[in-house]
């Protein structure tokens, strides 16, 4: 009987997950699950009006609750200058209320207990005398002249208009304008929704007071940028600071910033002496973290008559809440949304941007995408559906026709971005061949003779990802590099430390699959650390599908480095000249004679043991890698629609993806990144809403009201994939983590707008819910 | 205040006094430090804090845990055997059914008493099993196919007694 020889783990190898087998037996280590002696606890006492003065706090009641502590008000924190911290767009976001509430949710104090049962009951004591303000809900209100000023505090300020930002060329796009045989606009809203991960945010601060030393335990993304971002903030000496990020229950950008629930235990512990807890609950997670999108766009296609896009011209509103607090580059203001021309060879585009404040969250992350790549690509996508119906061809058709071509690459776009490698129609193509287009299509015409509704929509996104380079893509100053630390022991099994943090991507497998193709160390003798900014390289963090194309490039970097060194030690054991030194998957040898040769194991027991003369003991290396060029994932989704005229109801019937992320590390974890992303996709595109009454209360701050899909909804994706190495990346990888939460909305919106289309039907925003489908057929008296 | 109570966990008496306002979560968490079980949501959506109770599964987010008195409580500490993994979680593993972790826990038990139920599932059966366990990361693809995978080998192992029996006399 032959026997199986076990994965090493090398690269393109599925191997099983080494976090599962904690995970599986209940044994993950997250942030709730961190009990400290003496732990006190947290909870909020947060605005139950958008927008209003506090005219006086009263803790009074609260702090005679047995069991409580201390209560936190922003007039204590403003003692220590605490009341206001900086936010990753430099703006400025109250901590606790001092002068006005400005978002529904917004925190206004905090009580501290020895139980977060009674710190709960304390909170709800907390009396404030507010006198209610005029809500603005929407940007547009919120740039009305007289609108009320939500930023009365910030010294300038005199409107609402936070940011106006431009991209590309505005004399060359008007002049392909004017050439255009056609002119194609949409006008679409991407509403306000939520990363949501399943476990929300919190904090375990313990500072303590004998040695000023605070150790954090953070749900967070980014540790090492928090640890900066703390000493800023509190004044604490970096040194002093380590942060923990334990494992994490979902990410998705939400725990990408800095929230006053972090700060406030913080500056709890180090008042009290003791550690502090808080945890979110659902509903401090919806209603006051990180949101994502909430963009009006506008897009406007230049064509010729034959199909040929000339220009693209697009005007954008971002709704950015109270504070200006997006998770993105500083030079960057609205994000990389000027990547909006996409996977088409554009000559001129014009992107212009513009943000207003309104009384809402503040956030503006990426959820699961890089810095507002969904919003563009959604945009893109949708707009060149609308060209297709406009101009009566088929969806695949104008894509084919202005496709960036293989030989174009590397491409420089109009709005500036050098896109390094792409073979669009080809992706295009297995996504075709795996649905079966053209039976579709005929199946789709038979079917509208009989007045049912059957869609076919189509996506074929260009992401941009893994920023870097660090000149030109920073966090509040801090370069976007990332890091790697191997320490290969004398028994040739390593310790490999990151300076990105998994939020369930799998990075304790893959990252060491790396290790293991560039040094044959098998994938099991590689222990991976991250989250530990005492015991990690400094890095940037993952989000923005960063840690493959940058931490990724270091881990392969760092691994390269000390393969050049084990070379001179084999040399030195085999007695050879390090030239003559080959070295194939773990073995080195002397060039010709394979058969004598020193394994990874036995070298790296030298480097301790047995080393030439006047070389450093040790295998131990660290790289900081800056990355000449992001990475540009593509890919093409296909959906398959059918519609309920009697009641507006969407069934997806088929979803083919097909995804070009490069080369792919761990085939199975790069399949079930994409499940997640299509799911998540599927969610914004039919579900998920957080929208506002006219009065600012948030309807959409509890999984009753914010939807999520569950396994009874979700689609059965079929997968498909090629492979277009990335010519900058040490290894061809490109970064998979955001591809379909990016690509998949449009496809899911398009399909629906196909099977509608021919009725007159151009848009109906997401979510796209029975009630707006049958809306919008019951407008063309199409409903039945 | 206090009300004394006392819970079967994973085979093992538990008593205690609680005040009788605490979930069951809370006490399985905090009391007995079993933090294998999440908390996702507070409102029994999300399911993260499956456990089950008498073998049924309950979200422990919305059960006081004086309303478990008396009751066999199974959490996912508890689905090892003599150190040996549950059918269920080799499944997990194995089909990839996890990223993050968070909801594995409640998936898994969920989905081990639908296979007590129904040892044989369609993929539809599985899929409105898990309609009240929500999952951020995987898109329930492989959770499926884990369940799948798992009903095979309970199915497979049960059989294994029973030939054994059959064989002998």
């Amino acid at each position: 009987m032959a026997v199986e020889t076990p994965l090493k783990g090398n690269i393109g190898d599925s191997i099983k997950r080494k976090e599962d087998d904690r995970f599986i037996r209940g044994k993950g280590n997250y942030l709730d699950d961190i009990s400290l002696p003496g732990m006190l606890h947290m909870a909020i006492n947060r605005s139950p009006f958008a927008h209003a003065r506090i005219k006086s706090i009263n803790t009074s009641a609260a702090q005679a609750v047995p069991g409580v502590v201390a209560v936190v008000t922003g007039e204590l924190l403003a003692q220590h200058k605490l009341a206001w911290m900086p936010t990753l767009s430099g703006d400025t976001q109250a901590v606790l209320a001092t002068d006005k509430v400005r978002f529904q949710g917004q925190e206004v104090a905090c009580v501290i207990a020895n139980d977060p049962y009674v710190a709960r009951d304390a909170a709800a004591l907390i009396e404030v005398d507010y006198d209610v303000l005029q809500a603005v809900v929407t940007p547009q209100q919120a740039l009305e002249p007289g609108a009320p000023l939500i930023r009365d505090e910030k010294e300038g300020q005199k409107d609402n208009h936070i940011y106006h930002w431009e991209a590309g060329d505005k004399a060359k796009t008007d002049a392909a304008f004017e050439k255009a045989d056609k002119v194609v606009k949409l006008d679409t809203f991407y509403p306000r929704c939520h990363p949501s991960p399943l476990e929300t945010c919190g904090i375990v601060a313990d500072v303590n007071p004998a040695t000023g030393h605070a150790t954090l335990y953070m749900t967070s993304q980014a540790p090492h940028a928090h640890r900066t971002l703390f000493a800023i903030v509190a004044g604490l000496p970096e040194q002093n600071i380590r942060i923990i990020s334990p494992d994490i229950g979902g990410g998705f950008g939400n725990k990408v910033p800095i929230y006053p629930g972090y700060v406030v235990a913080t500056a709890a512990s180090l008042l009290i002496g003791k550690p502090v807890k808080w945890v979110e609950d659902r509903s401090d997670n919806l209603i006051s973290t990180g949101f994502a999108r909430d963009f009006h766009m506008s897009g406007e296609l230049a064509l010729r008559n034959d199909g040929r896009m000339l220009g693209l011209r697009v005007k954008m509103l971002s709704d950015n809440g109270a504070f200006y607090a997006d998770a993105q580059p500083s030079k960057f203001r609205a994000g990389l949304f000027h990547i909006v021309t996409g996977s088409y060879d554009l000559q001129a585009a014009h992107v212009e941007t513009d943000g207003a404040y309104t009384n809402k969250a503040p956030g503006g992350v990426a959820y699961r995408c890089s810095f507002r790549v969904t919003e563009a690509s959604y945009l893109i996508e949708r707009l060149v559906e609308s060209a297709a119906l406009e101009m009566k061809m088929d969806p695949t058709e104008i894509r084919l026709k202005n496709f960036i071509k293989p030989e174009q690459f590397p491409y420089m776009s109009a709005t500036g971005f050098e896109y390094d490698s792409g073979d669009y129609p080809r992706a295009m193509q297995v996504a075709l061949d795996k649905l079966g287009y053209q039976e579709l299509r005929k199946e789709q015409a038979e079917k509208r003779k009989k007045g049912e509704l059957m869609g076919i929509g189509v996506a074929s996104f260009t992401e941009v990802v893994g920023a870097g380079p660090g000149k030109h893509y920073d966090i509040v100053g801090l370069r976007m590099f990332d890091s790697a630390e191997l320490r290969v022991h004398p028994t040739g099994k390593a310790i490999l430390k990151l300076g990105v943090k998994s939020q369930g991507q799998g990075h304790e497998t893959t990252f060491a699959q790396i290790v293991t193709e560039e040094l044959g160390i098998p994938a099991a003798d590689v222990e991976v650390q991250e989250g530990d900014t005492d015991n990690t390289p400094y890095g940037l963090g993952t989000y923005a599908s960063r840690s493959t194309p940058v931490g990724g490039a270091a881990t392969a970097v760092v691994s390269r480095k000390l393969r050049d060194k084990a070379k001179k030690i084999a040399a030195h054991l085999l007695e050879a000249s390090e030239a003559d030194i080959e070295f194939d998957h773990g073995k080195f040898f002397v060039r010709g004679s394979p058969s004598k040769s020193k394994t990874i194991q036995d070298v790296a027991f030298a480097a301790y043991t047995n080393l030439p003369e006047g070389l450093e003991a040790g295998l131990e290396g660290v790289t900081y890698y800056d990355p000449p060029n992001m990475t540009y994932p593509f890919g093409t989704y296909l959906v398959v629609v059918d519609i309920d005229r009697g009641t507006g109801q969407v069934k997806v019937r088929r979803m083919v993806a097909v995804d070009d992320c490069g080369v792919r590390i761990n085939p199975m974890v790069v399949e079930g990144q994409i499940h997640g992303g299509l799911t998540e996709g599927f969610g914004i595109a039919f579900m998920e809403l957080i929208t506002f009454d006219e009065e600012g209360n948030c309807i959409g701050s509890n999984f009753t009201d914010y939807l999520l899909p569950t396994a009874w909804e979700t689609p059965k994706f079929e997968m498909g994939e090629t492979v277009t190495p990335s010519p900058h990346h040490p290894i061809g990888a490109k970064g998979v983590g955001e591809s379909a939460t990016v690509g998949s909305p449009a496809a899911y919106v398009n399909a629906v707008i196909d099977a509608v289309g021919h009725l007159g039907i151009r848009n109906i925003d997401m979510p796209v819910t029975s009630d707006k489908v049958w809306a919008a057929l019951n407008e063309k008296g199409a409903a039945e | 205040m206090g009300q004394s109570i006392t819970v079967t966990v994973n085979g093992e008496q538990r008593s205690a006094e609680v005040e009788p306002r605490l979930l069951l979560v809370h006490f399985l968490r905090e009391k007995l430090r079993l933090t294998g079980t999440h908390i996702g949501c507070d409102t029994t959506h999300c399911g993260a804090c499956t456990v089950l109770v008498d073998g049924t599964p309950v979200k422990s987010c919305t059960m006081l845990a004086v309303q478990a008195d008396g009751q066999q409580v199974t959490t996912v500490e508890g689905l090892l055997t003599g150190g040996a993994l549950h059918p269920m979680q080799a499944a997990f593993k194995e089909e990839h059914g996890l990223q993050c972790g968070f909801c594995t826990p409640g998936m898994m038990l969920t989905s081990i008493a639908l296979l007590k139920d129904n040892p044989d599932p369609t993929d539809d059966d599985i899929r409105w099993a898990l309609s009240g366990n929500i999952c951020r990361c995987t898109g329930y693809m492989n959770i499926v196919k884990a369940v799948k995978s798992a009903a095979v080998q309970m199915k497979a192992a049960a059989a294994v007694p029973a030939a054994t029996a059959a064989a002998r006399s």
